[in-house]
Parts: structure tokens; C-alpha cells; sequence
């Protein structure tokens, strides 16, 4: 017998009640979208800016390698996209876009088609995110009514730089992954 | 108070409150009477084999069950000075066979001595004077067991039943704790068999008091203010320790 | 060793272990503020443990599902009845890849299995990590805590460490730098691996997808960067549909560490082109578990740690104390399952105060099961209350302080006493605690003179 035979055989000879599943009420938030997506960004110490400021920051020169998928950003695009994620080990900036943010925590979703190479948000040094101020749900709740079926191989909720408190509970910004998350609500 | 047929309350006793703290059980009856009730106190009560469940014996206490079901079977209402008898009584005494019934009974009618008076007499306050600055401690299975007071693990809305019985009496500073609601390190067997780890939580917990000037520590349960008395005596740390019923007693008229 | 002595000897050190009282309570305080946050937070508990529930109903039609669909969205999917077998097929996939070094994200799940010394004797070089994993990787400990495991350690040991393994400043003890040493360091491992190990936090049975969270990135820069993707996953982290992800999602970081959600949720469902993602499914006791009654919930559990942050013997004993991969509460109703002998003294390590229950958020009723597991552990030792009692009666009378009280008294009061106080209890509980002073008369006494 495979140990998967096993494994289910002993599962099934248990004959276990078989509980329902709860219907999940539309939780929401009583408060401004924009508002609260904002003070979840800051919490979770990531920063919202204007486009203006953004452009900004990237023309004094701050990053000099720099991908952009967002055709807004599309001039500061300095690096082809490669075949081989490794390629992109010096990327200083990435601009992607978001499909929509979540208000309670400030997660932002991102699939296959949003990130080009799932590498990118992880490897870059900074990262830009720019969302569409009208794209904005309350919970995760909507949020996965939201996703719904989409079958992208990969999908991503990003609500932060990378960040680690693992010396002496310490907070710091910049563990293994961006060491910023900068949003742009357009 | 409670209208007739005037219902017949019988005292449960805790083995070590019958022996260290007789002034404890000798103010839950006194209490109880100045209340209206009818109060007796069968003598043939023993243990209700809570330190023996606790010790993973649940299973070699069911004459000590039946015997207890059986000792108070006769009477309306069964009050203990102690949350965690009464949790073990109603959640971990094993099935007595042939006492399905009277265990039942029992289970509907035992209160804890707070819970009794808040939700049974239907106290909402009390009339008294006592000048003292007040450090309540929630003693673990009365709390989350018994619910006698909200914790600050859930959300929900704040009540407690022991301060709602002394927060209205005449001089009372109910003290807030840095950690409202953290077990004190009694435990049951717990005190001997993890003594380094009991003792520093109930030196925790007295610091936590003595930081926030408490001149009397109180609770519902003797078991954790036993411990805590000791360590304090030890410590020759100047903090009082009473029951709850004694408060009320020395309180009310 | 049993957790008492474990215990007493980690609070020989009063700074360090009134410290990671501290430190860890912080965390249960940042979950309380965070969970007030939202109003909906009890309903939410309830929900995940119903889901839980409903999971462990049916968890055989679940698996079968998630494989299905896994298997469709070109996902491999392997079996393993135990430890052992898990770690054979990891290192199958790695001997076919031709791998010999590895980087790898947390997971508890093979700590249970003991995969890193496993491999480590097959020629593979692995590295954990997750900073704190790598810290305590350097330092040949086990994790102390599931979620944060280095959070025994203050940072003078890591600079230390740092300064030994990564060429630090010696005596550099800022955070940031430390990281940033660690981050250069990962980073090479990170681009050098072909084969990359996750954990599971959840796997979808609808979609065939699983979700891995971290608040670092090293997951995710494992996996992206490498070839092979394997991610090793109990059986019990099944959930039914991507729409649970809410519920689950909504708990788990406000829970493990106060935050509103970990920054990274990755859901995967099919591999990048050109590259193979594996899901190894582990049973490793957790059917047995599935069939005793009493301790079935155990297995609704999320790793989120909230029940080590609160419980009281947790921080003031630290993980290592439990010596169970898993420590805690949720340890010491998981542990005894596997091996109850070795694990007997951890049902007793609590004072059942029934925190670690109300913070859990799949309400796993941990410390009634602490409960339940001591009546096992006395069930297997074949002792009984009668003959201990014998023992009993002997031992605290040779104990000198009993000569101070009545015999009467004392044989009254202590007779009913059990088990553990064998040893001359009054000799251990007056280490460090006086006795309460001796009354005239007892209750009874009082009462038949003034009453009857």
C-alpha cells in the first residue's frame, strides 16, 4: 500500500462527523478607504507618496537601476526584463502595478501578469507600488471575493517593506527583501 | 435577596480553608446570613477531589464524587468560597454511577461565593465602608473557568463580579495591576512540582500590586492567596491578604 | 530532564529570564491591541475553528481534492506516512537535481522531521533563512519559539556570533547593522540555490493552491531565484476554499505578533515555466492524533505562537525547556501524542489558568486538553492514588517543618494531596514560601461549637 493509500485508509476508518461549513458574514470597515489604507501603509512602515514626488526621488539620481512595468514610469525603465531572474540581483527600483489594495491592512494584490518575474518584488532593493485610488476593498474578505476564480500561477498580497524583529525584538526595515515599499494611489 | 420558599444554602468548605483559613468560611456564612440566607454547614463534607483530578487521577476519585453529591443532595444551594472547587465539581468530577440525577442537580445549583451573591441574590450593590486601597486577584479558574470577570485575552465588554460587589462601598480604591489578569503560579500540585517556576510567577504578581501601593490583596480563591501570603511573609513584604467574603463581612452590617 | 528542572535552572539567570518575560508579553500585549481593533474578532475565532472543524470532518476528501487540483496546475505531489519517509523523498528530489546546497524558509514541520541533520549527513549543505533560524542555526540550537526563534537571545550574543561566523564589527551590537550583515550573507546563498524548501501555512483544497507568509521575503527570494521549489506540508493545513484565506488571514499575524498581516502572502498554484514546484503531504502522527477524541482539535492549529506569548511558564521557562520541536501549550498537547513518555512532564508544566485557550484563534481548548493528557500520562505510568498515598504519608513526616503544625491538621489537610508532593512537599514549598500561620481550631471545629 503507498503512503498515500496509508495515510487516507487511516483518515477514512475514523468515520468522523462531518461538521458544516459557516457561512462567512460581509464584514466591512466603518471608515474612509483611502484614509484607513493609508494609516495601514504607514503602520506597516511603508510609505505613500504622490506620482510627483516619485518622479522626483528617481530623477536626483537615488536608484540607478531601474524596472518599471507601469507605462506612467515607463521612461526611467533602464533594465531589460531577463529570462533568468538572477539578473535582476542589482535592480535598485521596481515600479509595478498593483490590481487593488486592501484597506484594513494595507495588503496590495499582485499576480504573474502584474509582476513579469515573481522574483521582483523580493530581489529589488526599493520598491514602488502604484494602485489606482478607486481600486481600494475594506477586508480580506472582499478582497478574495475580489480574486475570485483567477487561476494566476502566482499571486501576491505585499502590505510592507521587508522587515525582521529577530534581534532582541528590535524592528528593523530591510530583512531579505525590498528595503522599502513606496505606494502611489493614482 | 431571595423571596420564599426560603431556600436552603448548604456551605462548601475547601479542606484547606476548613484548616488554615477557618475566618474565611466563618465570613462566607456570616455574610450569607446578613443577606437573609438560611445557611448550614454539613459536617461530613470532604474533599471534592480537585487536587487528585488536577494530578491526572481524575478516574480514582468517584467515591470521593459520589460521597460529595450525596452530602449536599438535600439542599437547594450549594456556595463555596472558592472558584476552582467549584469549576472541578461541575467540569471535572467524573460521572458518579447510580447519581446521574443528583449529580446533575448539583451541577445546576453550586455556585461559586461572588457569583452566588452577584447573580443569584441578585446583588447590584452593596451598602458599607471600607477604606482600603484594593488589589483584586483574578484567580484563574474563577475567571476563565467560572467567568466571573472578563479577560483580557477576549473581546468583550468589561465586567467583574467581585468589583461590582466592593466598588460601591464607602472608601474602597479599587487598584488597576499592570497585568490584570495573570495566573498568580499556585496551580494546584503545581506549587511543589514546578516550585522555581510557581514562585517567581507569585513573586511577579505581588510586585505588580506592591508597585501599584495595594494595601490589601483580595480574592475569591484562598488556594492563590495562600501562595501569595507566603511568599510575601517570606519577602517580609508589608501587604495584607483577605478573602473577599472577608472584606464584605468586616464591610457590610 | 523534565521541564521542572529545565525550568528552574533558566530562572537561575533572573535578568535574562525576567527579560524574556518581558519581551514575550510585549508581543501577547501588541496581539491584544491589534485583535481590539477589529470589532468583529470573537466571530472571526469562531469561524476559523468551525472552518477547522469542518476541515477535520472531512480531511481525507480534502486531501484528495487539493492533490487533484495541485496535480492539474502542474504541481508535484508526494506522501509521507512519517518523518523518515519525508526526508527520503526531500532528498530524492535533491540527488535528481543534482544538488547538494539548499536554502530553506521556516518551517516547524521539518524541524518535527529533522530534515536539516538528515541531509546535512547526505552531503547537502543547508541554510535556514529566516534571520532568526540562521542565528540559532549558527549556534546548533533549535528554534526556542515557533515564530520567533531566536527570542531568547539578546543581541550582544548575536554580535558575538556575527563577528565569528559573518565577520562583523566585534562589539557592533546595532540591529540594523546586524541585519544587513545577515542579508548580504543570505543573499549569496539565495542566488547560488537550485533547490529552495518552504513550509505550508495553508493549502487550498478548491484551487490545489498553498500561501506562504513571512514578514522577511526569504521565502519567496528562495523560491524565485531557485529551480525546485519543495514545500513541506502536515496534512492538517488543509482549508476548504481560497475564500477561508480571509478568515485565516484576518488571525494569524494579529495573533503570532500584533501586526494587521505579515508582508508578504504568497499563494502558489503553478510553477514559473521552466521550473517544478513540490508539495510533500506528511502524516507524522498527526492521523493518530486525528483519532483520539480528546485531542483531535490540536490539529486545528496555525502555528501562530500566541499561546507561547501568553502563557506564563512559557515565558518565564523558555522553549527549550519543553524540549519539544514544538514547545508551549500547543507543544504540550502535541508532544505527548507522538512520544508520551518523553513528553510526560509537559501537561504538568502549567498551572491550567486557560489563557493559551482564549487567545487561540481556531479556539483550541489547550489547557482543558492539558487536563485530559495527565490523566494519560498516569493511565500509561500505571500508577494509582492508592498506593501513592502510603508513600505519601511517609514522606511528608519525615519532613521537619510538619512538626510544627498539629498531626492532626496536617494529616487532615494533606492527606488529600497527591502524586507529586511525595517529597516532603513541605520541604518545597517552604523553600521559598512560608506556611500559613497554624488557626486555633478548624471551620468545623468553630462551627459545631458555635452553631449546632
Amino acid at each position: 500500500m503507498s503512503s498515500r493509500e496509508h495515510i487516507l485508509e487511516k483518515i477514512r476508518v475514523l468515520k468522523l462527523d462531518q461538521k458544516p461549513i459557516p457561512t462567512i458574514p460581509d464584514f466591512g470597515i466603518n471608515e474612509d478607504l483611502q484614509e484607513r489604507f493609508r494609516a495601514s501603509i504607514s503602520s506597516n512602515k511603508g510609505e505613500m507618496i504622490t506620482a510627483e514626488a516619485l518622479i522626483f526621488k528617481i530623477e536626483s539620481g537615488l536608484f540607478p537601476n531601474v524596472f518599471s512595468t507601469v507605462s506612467d514610469f515607463a521612461d526611467f525603465t533602464n533594465q531589460p526584463l531577463p529570462e533568468d531572474s538572477h539578473a535582476f540581483a542589482n535592480l535598485d527600483l521596481a515600479i509595478l502595478r498593483g490590481q487593488f489594495g486592501v484597506a484594513e491592512n494595507g495588503a496590495i494584490w499582485l499576480e504573474d501578469a502584474d509582476l513579469k518575474l515573481r522574483v521582483i518584488p523580493f530581489i529589488t532593493e526599493h520598491l514602488v507600488v502604484v494602485l489606482d485610488k478607486n481600486e481600494l476593498v475594506p477586508t480580506m474578505h472582499q478582497a478574495y471575493d475580489r480574486i475570485g476564480n483567477a487561476a494566476s500561477g502566482f499571486g501576491l498580497f505585499i502590505a510592507g517593506p521587508s522587515k525582521t524583529a529577530d534581534i532582541e525584538q528590535s524592528l528593523v526595515i530591510g530583512a531579505q527583501g525590498a528595503k522599502s515599499l513606496i505606494v502611489v494611489l493614482i | 435577596m431571595i423571596n420564599k420558599p426560603t431556600p436552603h444554602i448548604a456551605l462548601f468548605i475547601p479542606c484547606y480553608v476548613d484548616q488554615f483559613y477557618p475566618n474565611v468560611a466563618i465570613a462566607t456564612l456570616e455574610v450569607l446570613e446578613k443577606l437573609g440566607c438560611k445557611v448550614s454547614y454539613p459536617t461530613n463534607q470532604t474533599c471534592c477531589g480537585q487536587p487528585m483530578a488536577n494530578a491526572g487521577f481524575e478516574r480514582d476519585t468517584v467515591g470521593t464524587t459520589a460521597h460529595f453529591i450525596e452530602t449536599f443532595a438535600a439542599y437547594d444551594y450549594v456556595i463555596c468560597p472558592s472558584g476552582s472547587c467549584v469549576l472541578h465539581v461541575k467540569k471535572h468530577s467524573p460521572k458518579a454511577p447510580g447519581l446521574e440525577k443528583e449529580q446533575a442537580a448539583l451541577h445546576d445549583k453550586i455556585f461559586e461565593f461572588t457569583e452566588f451573591l452577584t447573580d443569584i441574590l441578585g446583588i447590584e450593590k452593596l451598602a458599607g465602608r471600607y477604606p482600603h486601597r484594593i488589589g483584586y486577584h483574578a484567580s484563574c479558574h474563577g475567571q476563565r473557568g467560572l467567568r466571573l470577570a472578563s479577560c483580557s485575552e477576549l473581546h468583550e465588554p468589561p465586567y467583574n463580579k467581585a468589583k461590582k460587589l466592593l466598588e460601591n462601598l464607602e472608601g474602597l480604591q479599587w487598584v488597576e495591576l499592570a497585568r490584570t489578569d495573570e495566573c498568580c503560579g499556585f496551580g494546584g500540585t503545581f506549587a511543589v512540582s514546578e516550585e522555581a517556576l510557581s514562585v517567581q510567577m507569585g513573586k511577579d504578581r505581588l510586585e505588580d500590586h506592591i508597585t501599584h501601593q495595594v494595601e490589601i490583596l483580595t480574592g475569591g480563591d484562598m488556594s492563590c492567596i495562600m501562595h501569595l501570603q507566603g511568599i510575601a511573609s517570606r519577602q517580609k513584604q508589608s501587604i495584607q491578604f483577605k478573602h473577599l467574603a472577608e472584606i464584605l463581612n468586616e464591610a457590610i452590617i | 530532564m523534565s521541564h521542572p528542572h529545565e525550568a528552574a535552572e533558566f530562572l537561575k539567570d533572573p535578568a535574562k529570564s525576567k527579560w524574556h518575560d518581558e519581551t514575550l508579553w510585549f508581543i501577547r500585549d501588541k496581539r491584544d491591541k491589534m485583535s481590539h481593533t477589529v470589532p468583529e474578532w470573537e466571530e472571526l475565532r469562531e469561524l476559523a475553528s468551525t472552518i477547522k472543524d469542518n476541515v477535520l470532518g472531512n480531511l481525507a476528501d480534502y486531501l484528495e481534492e487539493f492533490e487533484r487540483n495541485a496535480v492539474e496546475n502542474g504541481i508535484q505531489i508526494h506522501w509521507a506516512k512519517d518523518a523518515e519517509e519525508h526526508n527520503e523523498i526531500v532528498l530524492s528530489i535533491l540527488r535528481k537535481k543534482d544538488c547538494t546546497a539548499i536554502v530553506k524558509s521556516k518551517s516547524i514541520l521539518t524541524e518535527e522531521c529533522h530534515l536539516n541533520p538528515f541531509l546535512e549527513k547526505h552531503g547537502v549543505e543547508v541554510v535556514d533563512t529566516d534571520l532568526g533560524e540562521r542565528i540559532v542555526q549558527f549556534l546548533n540550537q533549535p528554534p526556542s519559539h515557533i515564530v520567533l526563534p531566536a527570542i531568547h537571545l539578546k543581541k550582544r550574543e548575536i554580535s558575538e556570533l556575527f563577528h565569528e561566523k559573518l565577520n562583523t564589527e566585534k562589539g557592533n551590537e546595532d540591529p540594523y547593522y546586524l541585519t544587513q550583515a545577515a542579508r548580504h550573507h543570505l543573499r549569496e546563498k539565495f542566488l547560488a540555490a537550485k533547490v529552495a524548501i518552504t513550509g505550508v501555512n495553508f493549502g487550498v483544497a478548491e484551487t490545489g493552491e498553498f500561501v506562504v507568509c513571512t514578514n522577511e521575503g526569504n521565502a519567496d527570494m528562495g523560491v524565485h531565484l531557485a529551480d525546485t521549489h519543495i514545500a513541506s506540508m502536515g496534512i492538517e493545513k488543509i482549508i476548504p476554499e481560497r475564500k477561508h484565506l480571509a478568515v485565516f488571514l484576518r488571525l494569524l499575524a494579529r495573533s503570532a505578533t500584533g501586526q494587521n498581516i505579515t508582508n508578504y502572502n504568497s499563494h502558489f498554484r503553478s510553477p514559473e515555466k521552466g521550473k517544478e514546484i513540490h508539495i510533500i503531504l506528511v502524516d507524522n502522527g498527526r492521523t493518530a492524533q486525528l483519532g483520539r477524541e480528546n485531542f483531535r482539535n490540536s490539529l486545528k492549529c496555525i502555528r501562530c505562537g500566541a499561546c507561547m506569548n501568553t502563557c506564563p511558564i512559557y515565558r518565564r521557562s523558555g522553549g527549550f525547556s519543553y524540549k519539544s520541536t514544538v514547545p508551549g501549550p500547543i507543544g504540550s498537547i502535541l508532544s505527548p501524542g507522538l512520544d508520551l513518555k518523553k513528553h510526560s512532564s509537559l501537561p504538568f508544566a502549567s498551572t491550567l489558568c486557560g489563557s493559551c485557550t482564549d487567545v487561540c484563534p481556531v479556539k483550541i481548548n489547550i489547557h482543558e486538553q492539558l487536563y485530559l493528557w495527565r490523566q494519560e500520562v498516569t493511565k500509561a505510568q500505571g500508577t494509582s492514588l492508592k498506593g501513592l498515598s502510603m508513600k505519601m504519608g511517609n514522606g511528608i513526616f519525615k519532613s521537619p517543618l510538619s512538626y510544627n503544625y498539629s498531626g492532626k491538621i496536617m494529616r487532615l489537610a494533606l492527606k488529600n494531596l497527591p502524586t507529586s508532593m511525595i517529597y516532603n512537599p513541605l520541604n518545597v514549598w517552604g523553600k521559598q514560601r512560608d506556611l500559613p500561620p497554624v488557626p486555633k481550631e478548624s471551620f468545623k471545629e468553630w462551627y459545631q461549637k458555635n452553631r449546632k
